[in-house]
């Protein structure tokens, strides 16, 4: 099942330069939170920084609390630890190449140490069937490389992947610009079903794609949280002019 | 900025105040046909409707294509879903003064009579309804809006008080049965236009405020009945 997680006075640095200011927001479990704003704005960073994916850039650094449930990110807890429990889909798709499409949603398993074949393959099939994926290739789960699938498909495997592990949160950082719109569809129909079982964050430039799958959504701008709220009230009647702004266009 | 769709914006703007100005003249040309018994005025609204029609078509069509193309969002999705409701009532009021001319037509052929109704002071308040139900959607003033919503309820007691004399008239005098109930229906057709001017109020006070006022249920704007999860973490 998926976690809450809460985040408190969270600011984040490259070098000398303050990427994020103060972000407090609470994030519903089992629900989609979707976080807009424009290239720049903070939201890439602010994702990173709830698994720690942040310290792999050099000079980056962060202050705050951020707790994934009722484990804190920052006290005690290892990125390895954090990261089991939380999920993460790129942009673009990014399969282990030369491996076959069951050694890719095994991957995590084995590197945890995972030897029990019979389990191992029910949760790569369990997996592909969360993800969309099996009806497609249970026929050349162990023939078929992860290169060889389309990018629709990719994307679907590294979500497989990424639920192996059995994770809380799911975090996608714009996990649909690189796709056309039948694998955007079936993607975010993905979502939609995998929100029963996962807190799920979408980082999205595509608003409309925010209003489907999200029932929260946040806007950022210039590294600051501008307004969070329900999916329908930011994108019907914004409270903030900023988004407003942001949202119907008259931006610059 | 989105130079094209605010075009689009202006474009659906211009063409509702358009129809705007020819509902509120085929209104007034009508009043003025019941009070002159001028038949003239009456062909003239007739034919008006046409240009109407027309106007409503194509607002709903350019509507129609920039819900599709652009995707509008807030203030804009709610401006054009906005529009299109002003749309369906203006051309409604065109619909009611087509009624009316045919009530006058009806009438004219008739001997004139002394009728207890005030139908000049009626249209007088009906005509500033709709004028400024449209000011409030040219300006984008939800006070102006909120004003039109109050003055519906005068319109309503002179429709009831017409009623009521103009039946009387009817039991006292059955000579003028047939005139009497032309400006029975006269009145009844104003007192629709009013509606369809509350309508007109209430869609601006929807797109400006983001609040539906209709059935006289006050309402916060959408989403805000309940405290947003940032506000709820900030009062923790």
């Amino acid at each position: 099942m998926g976690v809450g997680i809460q985040v408190e006075n969270v600011n984040a640095w490259y070098g000398k330069s303050q990427a994020l200011h103060d972000i407090n927001l609470k994030v519903e479990a089992n629900h989609a939170t979707a976080l807009i704003g424009p290239s720049g704005c903070g939201k890439s960073t602010f994702i990173r920084c709830l698994n720690r994916m942040h310290e792999t850039t050099p000079e980056a650094r962060v202050e705050g609390k951020v707790k994934i449930g009722e484990l804190d990110a920052y006290d005690g807890t290892s990125p390895t630890q954090l990261r089991r429990r939380i999920g993460m889909v790129f942009q673009k798709p990014n399969p282990f190449p030369t491996m076959s499409i069951y050694d890719n949603v095994a991957a995590g398993l084995k590197l945890n140490g995972y030897r029990d074949k019979k389990h191992l393959d029910e949760i790569v099939e369990r997996s592909l069937k969360s993800s969309a994926l099996w009806e497609e290739v249970k026929d050349s789960v162990h023939k078929k490389s992860g290169a060889s699938l389309s990018g629709g498909q990719q994307q679907r495997l590294c979500i497989a992947r990424a639920l192996a592990v059995e994770p809380e949160v799911l975090l996608m950082d714009e996990p649909c610009s690189a796709l056309d719109p039948i694998s955007t569809g079936k993607i975010e129909e993905l979502i939609f079903e995998l929100k029963a079982q996962y807190t799920i964050v979408i980082v999205t430039h595509n608003m409309q794609q925010a209003a489907r799958v999200a029932e929260y959504t946040g806007f950022f701008l210039l590294g600051r949280l501008i307004e969070y709220d329900k999916t329908e009230k930011i994108f019907t009647n914004p409270s903030d002019k900023r988004t407003e702004d942001y949202i119907t266009g008259r931006f610059g | 900025m989105r130079t094209r769709f605010q075009q689009g914006l202006d474009e659906l703007r211009q063409k509702l105040l358009r129809m705007g100005g020819l509902a509120e003249q085929a209104v007034d040309r009508a009043c003025q046909a019941y009070l002159d018994r001028d038949l003239s005025r009456c062909q003239m609204v007739l034919e008006g409707e046409t240009q109407i029609n027309i106007s409503e078509r194509e607002i709903d069509e350019l509507a129609f294509d920039m819900l599709a193309m652009q995707q509008p969002m807030a203030v804009d999705l709610r401006f054009i879903l906005a529009v299109t409701k002003i749309n369906a009532d203006l051309e409604r009021v065109g619909d009611q003064a087509v009624n009316i001319a045919e009530r006058v037509m009806d009438m004219v052929s008739l001997p004139a009579v002394d009728l207890p109704v005030d139908i000049a002071r009626m249209s007088a308040a009906v005509s500033a309804m709709v004028r400024r139900s449209l000011e409030s959607f040219i300006e984008a003033k939800a006070e102006l809006a909120q004003a039109v919503l109050e003055m519906d309820n005068v319109v309503d007691r002179m429709r009831d008080e017409a009623f009521i004399m103009l039946v009387k008239a009817m039991n006292e005098r059955p000579e003028v049965t047939r005139q009497a109930l032309d400006a029975l229906l006269v009145a009844r057709n104003l007192e629709r236009v009013a509606d369809h001017a509350t309508n007109i109020a209430e869609d601006v006070i929807f797109w400006v405020r983001g609040a539906d006022v209709r059935h006289n249920a006050p309402q916060e704007p959408n989403g805000q009945q309940q405290p947003s999860p940032q506000a709820a973490s900030e009062t923790r």
